[in-house]
């Protein structure tokens, strides 16, 4: 694998990165978490020095495929009881900000 | 000596009651001062006591108290995984491994402290306070497990469940002197446990004794319909485990950079298995510098996916503030997650970004495979791999805080068989010289479970 630039993690990278993740992090944090992360960063990009031509990745482990089960109704749980965990609510729905 | 069938047997005999053991496991429980429990279960736990001396619910574990990590959904009790966005949660619903152990008579008396989401190794980054370490006090409980590594060391509970991602059980056992299991990948349904990290999350026990851990696992394994990376049951215990093994001591874990005191107790352990005529090699595993990278890369990847769910609308912590859908994830999830949720989930985000998704994930998934083969390599060779759970014993509350990657260093040694899905133990070893309890990790070939805990059992330390 070639070798790339140095890393760069400024806070617009950070802030873009929490904008991904949607999380709405204050200024004051956005400058600690860019720190951390130039770390970490800075870390993992030792994984580029090692010659991975022609080996397959691996994703998972077990090497199981199509693990099926039968396709039968199983009892629920009821709506009422799920909604009760809602933030907000009417009475058969979610309820969310105005969205458009 | 097995504290479950202790347990078992006093109920049994009449000698005592399942609602007196539960209340006495309660009160164990309200009286502990490091802060390991985050809620005690009264009703369901005293009703199922009742039940169990009516003759009503029997098993293998009738009467048997016992505490869950608070990222394993339980029926009567909140599940908040130690994080704020889920502080008020109550699961409609229970983990399949605590169904198992109930339908076995156990009974869950309550909740275990955690770092939030199982995102680190010493139980500080819990969103509800630090657990303490089980033998002094100024000292980390180890993590993410940390609560049932202290409740099991303090004897509040014969056993605890705990899950394990890259360290997760093992190093906390090791941190409290405890026996803890990470079992092979695909043992245990994970079915109803608060995802982190697919490819690498297993649940396991936390206990006293290993031949405890036996009988959990058994009870425990196999699948469930609900989890699809379970491997049809291949989980029966065997004495596979008697006579002479092939054992490598993995050279990379037993250098300078390692505590004195846990070369010197690993170092004791080697001396016994070579006195009871098993052959120990020292061995190579080179790929075992860059498991840290790999695992920090491939977990973020995972958490920022598996926690993405976290948005503050059917469930969970709803910032009150945000006015549009946009702030009801971005505040809530601000405010919901511990600092390490959030480097995580960004890390994530940056190694699964267009444009570095082939330089970072896609390497590190490469990286895995080469590190598998060269596991792969030693199990032809050898039965087990010896090494020490972590580079040093518990450290001191606060000591790494601040600085995320000293504290990665901490899962140094448990990463190589999480990444690879192999089953490992992390065995009590002895202490340094201020008492504090040092782990050796056994590791295991993939489902090998049986033959490594049945040859394990014979070196637990006598209490």
């Amino acid at each position: 694998m070639s070798a790339r630039n140095p890393v760069k993690v400024d806070q617009t990278t950070v802030k873009h990165l929490a904008m991904l993740s949607d999380i709405h992090l204050s200024d004051q944090k956005l400058a600690k978490l860019t720190a951390d992360l130039e770390g970490i960063i800075k870390h993992i990009e030792q994984l580029s020095e090692l010659d991975t031509t022609g080996v397959e990745p691996t994703f998972q482990v077990t090497e199981l495929k199509n693990v099926w089960r039968e396709d039968v109704v199983e009892e629920q749980l009821p709506r009422e009881e799920l909604l009760t965990l809602a933030p907000n609510r009417t009475e058969t729905a979610v309820k969310v900000p105005k969205v458009l | 000596m097995s504290e479950i069938s202790k347990i078992v047997d006093r109920i049994k005999s009449g000698a005592t009651t399942a609602r007196a053991e539960i209340e006495a496991a309660i009160k164990r429980a309200e009286t502990d001062d490091t802060n390991a429990i985050l809620e005690i279960i009264h009703d369901r736990a005293l009703q199922r006591a009742d039940a169990v001396d009516s003759g009503k619910i029997t098993g293998r574990l009738a009467g048997v108290p016992f505490l869950a990590k608070d990222n394993f959904l339980t029926l009567d009790s909140k599940t908040t995984a130690a994080a704020k966005i889920l502080e008020n949660f109550k699961a409609p619903l229970q983990a399949t491994a605590i169904e198992r152990l109930e339908s076995e008579g156990a009974i869950c008396i309550g909740k275990t402290n955690l770092d939030a989401f199982a995102h680190g190794g010493s139980t500080e980054n819990s969103a509800f306070g630090v657990t303490k370490n089980a033998i002094d006090g100024e000292r980390v409980a180890g993590g993410s497990s940390g609560g049932s590594a202290v409740a099991v060391a303090r004897g509040i509970v014969p056993f605890a469940l705990g899950s394990d991602t890259g360290g997760s059980i093992r190093q906390p056992a090791s941190f409290n002197g405890v026996v803890g299991y990470k079992p092979t990948y695909g043992m245990i349904s994970r079915y109803g446990v608060v995802a982190m990290a697919s490819s690498t999350d297993v649940v396991g026990p936390i206990a006293a004794s290993v031949a405890d851990v036996e009988l959990l696992c058994e009870i425990m394994a196999g699948p469930d319909g609900r989890d699809g990376t379970v491997f049809p049951d291949y989980f029966e215990t065997n004495n596979n485990g008697q006579g002479a093994k092939k054992i490598g001591l993995v050279r990379e874990f037993m250098d300078e950079g390692v505590d004195e005191s846990v070369r010197e107790r690993v170092n004791d352990f080697v001396k016994k298995l070579r006195d009871d005529g098993h052959t120990v090699t020292e061995v190579d595993l080179p790929m075992a510098k860059y498991a840290l990278p790999i695992y920090y890369i491939v977990t973020p990847a995972e958490i920022s996916s598996n926690l993405a769910r976290y948005d503050g609308i059917r469930y969970g912590l709803r910032d009150s503030k945000a006015k549009t859908l946009a702030e009801v994830y971005g505040m809530s999830r601000n405010q919901g997650f511990v600092d390490e949720n959030k480097r995580r989930i960004m890390i994530g985000s940056y190694v699964l970004s267009a444009g570095f998704f082939d330089a970072y994930y896609l390497q590190a998934e490469k990286a895995r495979t080469l590190l598998i083969n060269e596991f792969n390599d030693l199990f032809r060779k050898y039965d087990f791999l010896v090494t020490p759970v972590a580079p040093t014993p518990a450290f001191k509350i606060g000591e790494n805080i601040d600085d995320p990657l000293k504290m990665y260093m901490a899962d140094v040694m448990t990463v190589p068989a999480s990444m690879a899905g192999l089953p490992a133990l992390s065995l009590p070893a002895g202490t340094d010289e201020n008492g504090l309890p040092i782990g050796v990790q056994i590791i295991g070939q993939m489902k090998d479970d049986a033959q490594l805990l049945s040859f394990a059992k014979k070196y637990e330390e006598q209490k």
